[in-house]
């Protein structure tokens, strides 16, 4: 299963990443995790949202160059080693992970959002092992 | 269509009329412009000496700062209450150049812009829309009356305001549209941002271009988004020398005809002042020979270009200057390097991955030049290596072209300043501490 990942692009300027908030508060979609990466020019923000859709087109309306991609968010146990215990699954499977950031909530489960440069065979191996995966929506309602 | 028969003259007719303005010209400014008496006589040569058209060579050149020097109306040939009309250039460096017009002169130019207009393809049926600011800029009013003479509709909608010039054109029809080569790419893009398709729900079939330079690659780019069958033609003028009007494309698409009978066209060497010939590249030198009010004589116009002399496919005689690769006033020297910004220009728009917005930043840093470039990212990511391609790869195709390291700063769609007169695209920040 997939998830929508929304991507923004930032210049390294004062205010941009507030003003992207700022566009996401007004339009009332709400941030369940992020990650945010730049160089010393720009950035990329990365974000999963209740409404990726949404989010992509206000943010586009208001000039930003942003846009959705397919990722994985993977629900793992939270304790300790099972990170490890999903990277020897991808790593056996000679799949190469371009990024990947997480979030836990809760006591009993952890999540890790996660790309990869092959998107369908990353899901397919999850599926193969009984790892679950879940939606921004799913996500949501946690 | 042809618009006047002087556009196709056998040489010798044309040489003919070239040669009795050129007198008359001499002669009346000798007597009525005191500081080109003093130039001439500084020269020693008189109006007799100007026997045939090559004499013309041993008159002295006018520049520039013989403008400034004369400001406001000290090398105009007529007395003010003669003129009818007063325009005067943006001055971006020190004082602005004025420009005046009899009623004569207005005639004149209204005849060499019917023509300009009719080599792109203009004709009484069009619905022009003139997207120049209407003002002491002469672009605006100079295509206004030629295209009025042969009997297009005037939209004199002038700049600003796109969304609304798009509703003109969808309900006015138009058909014709006047503006510079950014602007009409400015449009195109509210256009879309409104809905509206521009080859699809818009009529415009023609653009008359003018006042930025337009290098093939913008032509493309403009074809892009105004479809492949928009007719694109370029026209060349200065205010000095009366506005626009004083060449212009035809269809044919192999230079811009010089209207001969009213300008004498000469390509000199910059450094020497000799004339070259025909052919040969260097600067375009122009006399006014038709002019009442402000007869300029070997105006040095700084642009670079070359002149052919064959007889043009389109059945025009006139000679032809091939399209300016740069202004020798907009070139840049970086690093000791000669650049023009028509040349950041082109690797931009050869970048797909890249809209056709700009902007050139020079710094100092110490004693070294620092050339920054601005772009904006047509299309959206979310990896950094496609980013970094894309910096690298224009980066790259600089350091070809331009020989020079410059810095890839890329930017959100929409980000950078967009123009609607002449675009302003270079920051040179070296001079301000």
């Amino acid at each position: 299963m997939f998830a929508k990942q929304l991507t923004v692009f930032i210049e390294n300027r004062n205010g941009r990443l507030s003003e992207v908030l700022n566009v996401l508060k007004e339009n009332n979609v709400n941030i369940l995790s992020l990650s945010l990466a730049d160089t010393t020019e720009f950035g990329l923000l990365r974000l999963i949202v209740d409404k990726a859709q949404l989010g992509k087109d206000k943010l586009q309306e208001s000039g930003f160059s942003s846009l959705l991609s397919d990722v994985s968010i993977i629900e793992i146990p939270h304790k300790a080693g099972s990170l490890q215990a999903l990277l020897k699954v991808i790593d056996n499977n000679g799949i190469n992970i371009e990024y990947m950031y997480g979030l836990s909530i809760g006591s009993s489960e952890a999540h890790v959002v996660l790309k990869a440069n092959d998107t369908k065979k990353v899901d397919d191996i999850l599926t193969e092992n009984g790892v679950k995966t879940i939606t921004c929506e799913e996500l949501a309602k946690l | 269509m042809i618009w006047s028969k002087e556009e196709t003259l056998p040489r010798e007719e044309l040489e003919k009329i070239q040669l009795e303005r050129l007198k008359e010209t001499v002669n009346r400014v000798y007597e009525k412009v005191p500081a080109y008496r003093k130039k001439m006589d500084e020269a020693g040569v008189k109006p007799e000496d100007i026997k045939t058209l090559k004499d013309l060579a041993k008159l002295p050149f006018v520049t520039k700062q013989d403008m400034r020097d004369n400001y406001p109306f000290g090398l105009f040939a007529v007395p003010k209450d003669k003129l009818v009309r007063i325009h005067a250039s943006s001055g971006t460096t020190g004082k602005p150049t004025v420009v005046g017009y009899t009623q004569g002169d207005l005639e004149t130019w209204t005849e060499c812009v019917s023509r300009i207009a009719c080599m792109g393809g203009a004709s009484e049926k069009d619905v022009a829309q003139i997207c120049f600011g209407y003002g002491m800029f002469t672009g605006a009013l100079g295509l206004h009356y030629g295209l009025e003479k042969i009997g297009a509709a005037i939209v004199p909608s002038s700049t600003g305001n796109s969304q609304k010039q798009i509703m003109y054109m969808q309900d006015f029809e138009t058909s014709l549209l006047v503006a510079t080569p950014s602007y009409a790419l400015r449009l195109a893009e509210v256009a879309r941002e409104m809905g509206v398709e521009p080859q699809k729900d818009l009529k415009v079939k023609i653009a008359l271009v003018g006042s930025e330079l337009l290098t093939d690659a913008m032509r493309e780019e403009m074809h892009k988004f105004w479809g492949k069958d928009l007719l694109i033609t370029t026209n060349y003028g200065m205010s000095e020398l009366m506005g626009p009007g004083v060449s212009g494309e035809c269809l044919e698409h192999c230079g811009l005809h010089i209207n001969e009978d009213y300008f004498i066209p000469e390509i000199i060497d910059p450094k020497t002042g000799e004339v070259l010939p025909a052919g040969e590249q260097g600067e375009l030198v122009i006399t006014c020979i038709k002019k009442e009010g402000l007869p300029l004589i070997r105006y040095r116009t700084k642009d670079i270009t070359r002149l052919f002399y064959d007889k043009c496919k389109c059945g025009r005689t006139l000679c032809r200057m091939e399209n300016l690769c740069g202004r020798s006033d907009d070139m840049l020297k970086i690093r000791g390097v000669n650049v023009f910004p028509s040349q950041i220009e082109e690797v931009i728009l050869s970048v797909s991955e890249l809209g056709p917005h700009y902007e050139i930043i020079l710094e100092r840093e110490g004693y070294l030049d620092k050339l920054t470039v601005k772009v904006e990212l047509a299309h959206s990511t979310d990896s950094f290596s496609e980013l970094e391609r894309i910096k690298k790869l224009v980066q790259s195709k600089l350091k070809i072209i331009l020989g020079l390291d410059a810095k890839v700063m890329l930017e959100s769609p929409n980000t950078l300043q967009r123009f609607e007169g002449k675009a302003k695209r270079v920051k040179d920040l070296r001079g301000i501490k």
